[in-house]
């Protein structure tokens, strides 16, 4: 019987402390040291927020860099509905959406050939919100942009390297681009704009 | 891509090493009630929640009052996490506005997140208010690891007394792992994620207007500090739907390495505690041996299967080989950051050990892919296992090893110096049983009744293959999943939940009679004959038994999912 009372009283007394005083503790934390990134990494242009770093979004325009596909919520990149597709590799529905997602990147983009379609840029990703494409996936995609603002292919693939990152220390992850980044910095190219955030 | 791979396991390896050696006989100190250097901070802590709840520190319990005590406070856990889901609505700290969570799925996610499982039948910013996230989950991330080493280090206790019938206070132990162990590691490792990019803020969800002109509603919340726990107390469970997959979860390749490292970590410096508290540190480092073994086995295996990709794809004009400008891979479900080798050896960690957190999509991977993960649970737990749960599995299968041998040589088989007798083999085969009857007997209910069936997402042998994940990961406490099963209906919830806390307590329950069984023994000299439980030798005999008599038996199950499904695929057949 005192076991009882000792269970559900130790239950109370460690639950406030791990799951509320270290929570608010790690938050003030947070936002005293990281403030940006504890608020989301989020990105504004003229005041006003167009997205995070760190989250995907839509882009269909042929003047932007495209994103993966997304499987977030019904029509993709929904941030409150994050998740992956989840069709299996023998699925007829994963095989079909492939081969068409494939078809519409050799129709869009001037240049591309068959047996060079990078494959992340007709997968889904697992988040649903993944903000990066391939190196190969953005170069795929150069031409077209370049053709859609009239600028030079050059200036175009400077600005891709600018917003590329590389393997962490040489060593971990994989490259990306990031699509939001980049396509923030195409406008500004073309008006000059402030961009604020990181 | 080789190279890349051999550098990059290589050098989450050494640090693994050179973190766990260190944290194991720290932990050793802890729960020996030694000095440490937290002393002057938690020890007043420390006093003031014991003189609160009424725990006599120094009265020792029984395996059977030791066991009772952890399902108590399991108990009283799970009746305090439903009803902070339930009312959820009340409380402050829910800037969306979320209702009370279902009964059924409450039930569900109560079972789950008090057993360390963390399944997870809901997506995390649909479903829980940051109340519930912080006071409920948060909370239980920490408490239900915590269950898990105290349990863990009263076996380790049977095994060193001799003569006694107690096994340590598990009041005393909780405690003590929670502030101890898992609230200074937490401490440190949610300023580097905020500083990678996870966000830490109670603001309602962000409305952004984006390039292209529509809106989009970003989720927010205090997650880097449910994510440090999240990986480190084995937990897994997401504060999003899509998991470590997600850019505020794992931003990075360098959160992705640290989430990794704090999966294994705390299992791995257990193998070391074990070492250090039985006075052999090399019993310690065989089972880290044979536990490597199988996850270096694993990871190679899946991360191969992935590289290699899907045979459809390059008739599709689709090029999916590593090449100048991507890593290439079967990317379905899958982040550009990670690609195949952080994927998989995140797969491969988090299934080994009970953590079940993903940073890709399982049920999207090639048939041999996903099956590595499943087979990883079906090993048991044991392989590092969740923290604490995994080493009293590994001593369990040990002492099944050094039974074999016995037999084999015709000696009583000895471990740690005592006698393996009729009283404990009986509750080791218990413990061997229970595990595949928690898995196949539930996945084959649900293969043949229409609530089962209903719930499958993928036609063909993978739907089979999402069931059998389904059980396999309740019972193995894991809480993966291949996600595509819709597992949020009355069926499951109530199903999955029995299987999550029976694969809990008939665990840990027998593990605990062993050690008060072994406790009670006199501690024999070792002699010539002895069968030495270090070395190579030991290390193969235990990965043989781990393998014959732990993980055969799900044979047949898996050949009718994942291994149908890859011959399937590789003569091109779809479903």
């Amino acid at each position: 019987m005192r076991f009882i009372f000792t269970a559900v009283k130790l239950t109370i007394v460690l639950t406030l402390l791990t799951g509320l005083a270290y929570p608010l503790a790690m938050y003030g934390l947070a936002n005293l040291f990281f403030p940006a990134q504890a608020l989301g990494s989020l990105t504004s242009r003229a005041g006003r927020v167009v997205g995070s770093r760190l989250i995907g979004q839509n882009f269909s325009s042929p003047r932007y860099f495209h994103g993966r596909p997304s499987a977030a919520g019904d029509k993709g990149y929904d941030a409150a509905a994050s998740g992956g597709s989840n069709l299996g590799p023998t699925n007829r529905a994963l095989i079909n959406a492939v081969a068409q997602r494939a078809k519409a990147v050799l129709a869009q983009n001037p240049g591309a050939r068959a047996g060079q379609i990078p494959v992340d840029l007709v997968t889904a990703s697992g988040s649903g919100l993944d903000p990066e494409i391939s190196p190969a996936a953005a170069e795929l995609q150069v031409t077209r942009v370049a053709t859609a603002r009239h600028l030079s292919v050059q200036q175009v693939r400077e600005l891709v390297r600018r917003n590329t990152r590389a393997r962490w220390a040489g060593i971990l992850g994989e490259p990306g681009v990031n699509v939001l980044m980049l396509n923030l910095a195409l406008d500004q190219a073309g008006t000059a704009a402030p961009v604020r955030g990181e | 891509m080789l190279l890349n791979s051999l550098l990059r396991i290589g050098l989450f390896y050494a640090v693994l090493i050179a973190l766990s050696v260190p944290l194991g006989l720290y932990m050793a100190r802890v729960f020996s009630e030694q000095r440490t250097f937290l002393d002057f901070l938690l020890g007043p802590v420390e006093r003031s929640i014991y003189r609160v709840c009424g725990v006599q520190r120094s009265q020792e319990m029984t395996w059977a009052e030791y066991a009772g005590a952890a399902l108590l406070f399991g108990a009283a856990s799970w009746l305090l996490l439903y009803l902070i889901q339930r009312a959820q609505y009340l409380m402050p700290f829910n800037p969306q506005r979320l209702g009370a969570v279902e009964p059924l799925l409450a039930f569900n996610t109560a079972a789950s997140f008090t057993t360390n499982t963390n399944w997870q039948a809901y997506g995390g910013e649909s479903t829980m208010s940051y109340m519930s996230q912080m006071l409920g989950l948060t909370s239980q991330n920490f408490l239900s690891a915590a269950t898990g080493i105290a349990i863990s280090i009263a076996v380790i206790r049977g095994f060193v007394r001799h003569s006694v019938k107690t096994l340590g206070n598990f009041w005393v132990d909780l405690t003590r792992a929670a502030l101890w162990v898992l609230m200074p590691l937490c401490v440190a490792l949610t300023p580097v994620y905020v500083w990678q990019g996870v966000p830490d803020n109670l603001n309602a969800y962000t409305e952004a207007k984006t390039l292209e002109g529509t809106t989009q509603i970003i989720a927010q919340g205090p997650v880097a500090s449910q994510e440090a726990i999240k990986e480190l107390g084995t937990n897994g469970g997401g504060f999003f739907n899509a998991n470590s997959a997600h850019p505020y979860e794992n931003p990075t390749p360098l959160t992705n390495l640290l989430e990794v490292l704090s999966i294994m970590l705390i299992a791995a410096a257990l193998t070391h505690t074990f070492g250090k508290l039985c006075g052999d540190r090399r019993q310690g480092w065989t089972l880290f041996a044979a536990m490597s073994l199988f996850f270096l086995a694993a990871y190679a295996l899946a991360l191969w299967a992935e590289q290699a990709g899907n045979p459809k794809f390059p008739a599709m004009g689709i090029e999916q080989r590593a090449v100048a400008g991507q890593g290439g891979g079967n990317m379905e479900g899958k982040e550009v950051r990670f690609g195949t080798i952080d994927s998989t050896l995140f797969a491969a960690a988090t299934t080994d050990t009970s953590c079940g957190a993903v940073n890709s999509m399982l049920d999207s991977y090639t048939p041999l892919g996903g099956l590595i993960p499943m087979f990883n649970m079906q090993l048991g737990e044991v392989i590092f296992g969740g923290v604490g749960s995994g080493l009293y599995g590994m001593i369990v299968m040990a002492v099944m090893a050094v039974f074999v041998a016995g037999l084999m040589v015709g000696r009583t088989p000895e471990y740690l110096g005592k006698k393996i007798e009729a009283r404990e083999m009986k509750l080791v085969m218990l413990y061997v049983l229970i595990f595949p009857a928690l898995i196949l007997l539930p996945a084959a209910a649900a293969s043949v009744t229409r609530a089962g069936l209903s719930g499958i997402a993928n036609p063909g042998p993978h739907g089979f293959s999402e069931i059998l994940y389904a059980f396999t990961e309740a019972a193995a406490n894991n809480g993966s999943a291949f996600a595509g099963l819709n597992a949020n209906t009355p069926f499951y919830n109530l199903l999955i939940g029995f299987v999550i806390l029976a694969g809990r307590f008939m665990m840990a329950i027998p593990a605990l009679a062993i050690a008060g069984s072994m406790a009670e023994k006199k501690a024999v000299a070792s002699s010539a004959g002895t069968f030495p439980t270090t070395g190579v030798t030991f290390v193969v005999l235990l990965g043989a038994v781990i393998l014959i008599v732990g993980a055969l038996i799900f044979f047949a199950g898996d050949a009718l999912g994942p291994i149908v499904e890859h011959f399937a695929m590789t003569s091109g057949r779809l479903f």
